[in-house]
This record gives structure tokens, sequence and C-alpha cells, in this order.
């Protein structure tokens, strides 16, 4: 797994690099937008992490440059300019997601690995499994070791995302971004209490639990 | 078209006239008018004076020496020399415009071209003003003339007039004209004065408009200069200067506070980074890493504070509106009572919701739900236990109203304008969790929306109504994608 790092904060991007290999990632790095093009567009990395703001070259124009070549890898972008419409003007330039500065590493780490794994994730699928939980997509039906379990319709949409995503840390912020379709910030805590319903359903009356809290992170589905 | 439809016409007539009529410029039009007129009013007297004055006195001081002549004939040879005279003058010019009379006492006619002693006011002075028959073929008309009455020996009465018939003619044409004149001024004065109130009117119409459309935070406009650089282009360029010194003074706040974003948000990002990794060292059974957990906890609501500030900021800076499109409140409001009933069922409250079929504006859907999203986390944290939280889409025509209701401790009337102040946090909350800045980023969400928020009492608690202007509908009236 390769991924190209352009940042121009020699800190950031020091303690980026060291992070990411700790989780078992080879990063590259550029410092500057031209230098961070070149090395795009020559070497085949699996998913470029971009700084908007750059010396040389702007974030943006490199984005726009790699797509308009036909350049189609996943790019996660940094910015510290948070607002919606800068989110907007990221993604219209071909930006997969969006990340505002400063954020958790975990944030980051979440979204990379979900931007990574995503061209598998979406091939059509039908059944979605994990141990014996069971999610039937064209018949909306939920079952855990054969007993059916009633879901609410966004209980339903919540637990898809987290199937589609077993084995990963999901964020509070990426489940807002994709199960509620809203880029916002809460300022309580609601995240949890719909985790915690859903938990109540899937693994209250069951022996080994799938539904993990990551401490400091988010959620994790994971087979015991 | 249906009596609505005219109703609104005649209404939209009425307000653009009365717009007109309560214009200062309309009213200096009018008083204009009314000056030119008590000029031109002045004037034309003059001339009215001038000319059939003239006219009256030549009369009169052809009068006066008809009877010197005829005093002096009389002085010389008699009653029997002014009589000769008399017929003499009479038979020269039969049709003419001199009038005599002589009578006896009882004012019988003895003498003259009248049969009879005219009725008429007899004036101190001998003058008498009197009506006339025709003496020619048209006998029922009468006219006017006017003569002196003179008192000789033996009782005997000499009226010695003119018939004033073409005087009277030409005093009331030019009587007529000059009327005339006066209104046709009067009337080419007013509609001056409509024109050009109307011009400056439409000039002023243009500025406000453009005020008003920076006030909304669109501050790249200016005013349009019509090049003849008159006061209006004079002002309009002034204000254009104006507004491009704000103008460059806003880049530079936004400048700043991007700079800031920039440069203080990167440090902090390495400051949690750094104490992330530490975390991560130290390993879940080191006795530090509760410590490290707490100062990452604090490090976290130091940042939250920061950029809820700076995006306070960012939005009140506004001309922000790239993300600006037509939102359905209907399923957003309904995602937002989704997402929180589980936290309000929690705290054992009820939370309904209810709306119309749809509600259209023109906004960001992200701040919006933001905006909403704060309104209802606070309902629910000040709401006690058991308590109701209210959810409720109306509209106007014009409008769309979005209330969020609770049955909490409220807000007292006194404090209702300081709660939208950074940092304010009301004696009750002390003890809540919060950065006071919610109720900030709420007010700055809806005047980027042109949209006003009003806060007014539930008795018991807190009712939040945001009035925001109803926008047009997208073509297709499909659900959103994102609705439940």
């Amino acid at each position: 797994m390769r991924v190209l790092l352009i940042e121009d904060d020699r800190h950031v991007a020091d303690y980026l690099r060291k992070a990411l290999g700790e989780v078992g990632t080879l990063t590259d790095y550029a410092a500057d937008g031209r230098e961070g093009l070149l090395m795009a567009a020559s070497g085949d990395y699996d998913a470029l992490i971009l700084d908007r703001m750059l010396p040389g070259l702007d974030g943006l124009g490199i984005l726009r440059t790699l797509r308009a070549a036909g350049n189609q890898t996943p790019v996660l972008i940094l910015s510290a300019l948070g607002e919606v419409d800068d989110r907007v003007e990221g993604l219209r330039a071909g930006g997969d997601d969006y990340l505002v500065k400063p954020f958790a590493f975990s944030e980051l780490h979440a979204r990379l690995e979900a931007l990574l794994r995503r061209g598998a994730a979406d091939a059509p699928e039908t059944r979605l499994r994990i141990g014996d939980l069971e999610m039937d997509l064209l018949k909306r039906e939920v079952t855990r070791a054969g007993h059916p379990i009633a879901l609410q319709p966004r209980e339903f949409r919540l637990l898809e995302y987290l199937l589609r995503h077993a084995g990963q840390v999901v964020t509070r912020t990426m489940l807002l971004e994709q199960v509620w379709d809203y880029h916002f910030d809460p300022q309580t805590n609601i995240i949890d209490v719909h985790i915690s319903r859903l938990r109540g359903k899937i693994d209250r009356d069951f022996e080994t639990p799938l539904l993990h809290t990551v401490r400091g992170a988010g959620y994790m589905l994971r087979a015991p | 078209m249906n009596p609505a439809a005219v109703g609104r016409r005649r209404h939209e007539l009425w307000v653009r006239a009365t717009r007109v009529l309560k214009s200062s410029s309309f009213r200096l039009a009018l008083l204009y008018m009314l000056l030119l007129s008590i000029s031109v009013g002045i004037l034309l007297g003059f001339i009215y004076w001038s000319t059939a004055g003239f006219m009256d006195r030549q009369t009169d001081a052809t009068i006066g020496a008809e009877i010197q002549g005829l005093a002096e004939q009389y002085r010389q040879r008699g009653l029997p020399g002014l009589s000769t005279v008399i017929q003499e003058r009479i038979a020269r010019d039969p049709a003419g415009a001199g009038l005599y009379l002589l009578a006896d006492a009882d004012l019988k006619p003895l003498l003259g071209n009248l049969d009879r002693w005219p009725a008429g006011f007899l004036a101190a002075d001998g003058w008498i003003h009197f009506r006339l028959r025709n003496r020619g073929p048209n006998q029922a008309e009468e006219h006017a003339a006017r003569g002196q009455v003179f008192r000789l020996r033996g009782d005997l009465l000499l009226l010695v007039g003119r018939d004033v018939r073409d005087l009277e003619g030409t005093r009331h044409l030019i009587l007529d004209a000059l009327t005339w004149g006066l209104a046709i001024t009067a009337a080419l004065a007013l509609l001056g004065g409509w024109v050009l109130s109307h011009r400056v009117l439409r000039r002023l119409e243009a500025i406000n408009q453009i005020s008003r459309e920076i006030m909304e935070g669109d501050l790249s406009r200016r005013i349009p200069v019509g090049g003849s650089n008159d006061d209006f282009d004079q002002l309009a360029a002034g204000l254009n200067q104006m507004l491009s010194r704000i103008e460059s003074l806003m880049d530079g706040v936004r400048q700043v506070s991007d700079n800031i974003a920039h440069d203080l948000r990167t440090p902090l990002t390495r400051l949690r980074t750094k104490l992330e990794l530490l975390r991560a060292e130290l390993g879940d059974t080191h006795p530090a890493g509760a410590t490290a957990e707490e100062t990452i906890a604090d490090a976290e609501e130091l940042l939250t504070t920061f950029n809820a500030l700076l995006r306070i900021a960012r939005i009140e800076a506004g001309g922000r509106r790239a993300a600006f499109a037509p939102v359905d409140l209907v399923p957003l409001v309904a995602d937002l009572a989704e997402l929180y009933e589980p936290v309000a069922a929690e705290r054992l409250q009820q939370l309904t919701f209810s709306a119309p079929r749809n509600a259209w504006v023109i906004g960001d859907r992200d701040l919006l739900f933001q905006a909403l999203g704060n309104l209802v986390d606070n309902a629910v944290k000040y709401t006690p236990e058991g308590g109701l939280v209210d959810l409720r889409l109306t509209g106007t025509e014009q409008d769309i109203l979005m209330e969020v209701a609770d049955s909490g401790p409220g807000i007292p009337a006194g404090l209702r304008a300081e709660v939208f102040r950074r940092f304010f946090r009301a004696d009750h909350s002390r003890s809540t969790p919060g950065s006071g800045l919610g109720l900030s980023l709420v007010q700055a969400v809806i005047q980027l929306h042109g949209a006003t928020i009003e806060l007014l009492d539930n008795a018991p608690g807190l009712r939040v109504r945001i009035r925001l202007e109803r926008g047009a509908a997208l073509a297709t009236d499909l659900p959103q994608p994102n609705s439940p």
C-alpha cells in the first residue's frame, strides 16, 4: 500500500508519515506543488493526501491536472479552510474526500482506509455478512443467527454502512456524512445514541458482540 | 384577469403612485409648480391691467373730452346750443359708440339716442354703469355701457356715455387667454415635475437596490455611473470608492482570518498528532495514559472553540454563497427530528414534528442543518426530563416559518438579545456543557440567508422562530435522495 503525501508543512508531514508508518502504510512525500504533481503523475500510488494551500502549485490545480490527464487515484484533500463551499470546490475539482485541519489522525486514517477499499466495496452486492449477522439488501431484511431483527430505515442504512466497512474504523463524522448526508458539527454525542440503539438490537441478546467502540476514534463492526 | 389579480395590480399601482407622491423630489416639483404659477399669475395680472385697464382709461378719457366739449357749448349757448350739438353728433354717426340723453326731472327722455333713462347704479361721482339693449337688428341682446350724469338748470339731467361692447369683448378675450396661459403653465410644471421626480427616483431606487444587495453580503456590487458626471454620478462614484475601500478592508480581514486558520491550525494539528502518538506509545496500561487522554480532550475543546469562532467570523464576513441552492426544509427538518429523537427519548422527552407538503428556500443545506441542529440541541439540553420539544414548519405565501419550541426554563425577555453574543451563557446554563457559541453561529447563518430570528415566550419554555423567504422549487419536485 503506497500513499503520496503532498504537504508543505514539514512537521505535519513528518508526523503523518510516522503515524502512517506505524499503521503499515508506506508514504512518499512531496513538499511543494510542482514536485507533488510530477510524483503523482509518474508514480503508481494507491491514494493521494493533498494539502490545498501549497507553494508552487495550488492543491486544486494539481488535482484538476491529474484528473484531466485521466489519473483516477483516490484523493483525500486536507485543508485549513473549513467552510462548506471550500469543500464543494474541492470535491468538484475531483477530490474523493475532504478533511479540515486540525484533524485527529484516527479520522484521517479511517477516511484513508475507506478510500483505499472503496473500489472493492462498490461492487454490486445483494447480501452483506459478518459472523452470524446477515443483511439482505433486496428484501431489506436483517437476521442474526437466523433470528429476524427489525430495524428502522435509518438504522438499516447505518448498519449497511458499517457492514460495507467491516473491519475498518468508522468515525462519527464519517457516519454523519455518509449515513445522514450532512456535513455538520453536532454539539452533543448524538451518533453515540444511535449506535447504542443499534447495538441494543444486534448485540444485546447475543453472546459475542460485533459492534465495537474504538477509543478516541469511532466504531468498528468486526467478526469475533 | 380574475378579481384578485386586478386587486393586486391596483394595489401595486397605488403603492407605486404613493411612492412617487411621497418622494421629496416630487414635493419639490409641486412647490416649484406653485411658485411658477404664482409668478406667471402676477405677470399675467400685470399684462391684463396694462391692456384692459388702458382701454378703460381711454374710454373714460374720450367721455371726458366729449363732456368738456358739450359743457363749453352749454356755457356759451345755453340749452338750445347743447341740444343742437347733441343732435349734430348723433346725426353724424347714428350707429356710433357715443350715447347721449337729456331728460327731465321725472327721467322722461327729451332728446338723445337712448329711448329711456337706463336703470343702473349711479355712483356719487356721477358715473353710471348700465346695460344697453342692442340698437341693431338683434334687440334681445344686452351689453354694457358707461357714462356720466350731470344735473343742468331747470332740473334737467344729461347723460353722456359710451357703448363699451367692443371693450368688453376684448377684455374677455384677454382674460380667457391669460387664464388658459396660467392653466397650461401649471399643467406643464406638474408634468415636468413628475418626469423629473420619476427620473430622480429611478436613480435613487437603483442606488437603494444595490445597497440592499451589498448589505446582504455581495460586496462586489457597484452603483452604475451614468457618464454625464452630474450630481448623481458624483454620488455614485463617491459611494463606489467607499465600497471599494470597505471591500478591501473586508478582504484584509478575511485574509487575516484565513492566515490565522492556516498558521495557527497547523501547529495545533501538530500538537494533537503528537499527543495521539504519545498516547499510542504509552499503551493502554501506562499510568500516564489517562493524563494523555485528558490532555487530548483539552486540546480538542480548545480546537472546537477556535474552529467555531473562525467559522462564525467567516460566515459573518458574508458573500460566501457558492453552496446556495434550492433546499426543501421539510426533509431537512424531518432528518433533524429523526437524528435527535433518540437523544430526546433518552431524556424521556417527547419530540414532535409537523410540516406542510414542501417548504423550498434558497440556502446552504449544511449550514441550515447546522443552525437548526444547534437550536434543537439546546432545546433538548435545557428541557428537563419528561418535557416537550416541538419542531414546526409552516408557510405563508412569501415566507417559511421554522419554529423550535421547548418546555424548558426559557430565556427572560431582558436577556433575549444577549444570548446571540459570543460566549454568552445564561446563569442556569453554566452547569451544562457548551461553548457559548452555538447561538452566535445560528445568528450568523440566519444573517447569511437574509432571514430573521425571534425568541418568544412559549409559556413555559422558549420558542425560537426563524422566518426565511420562500424560494423557487426545483423544476422537478421529487423527493430528495436523502429523505427517509
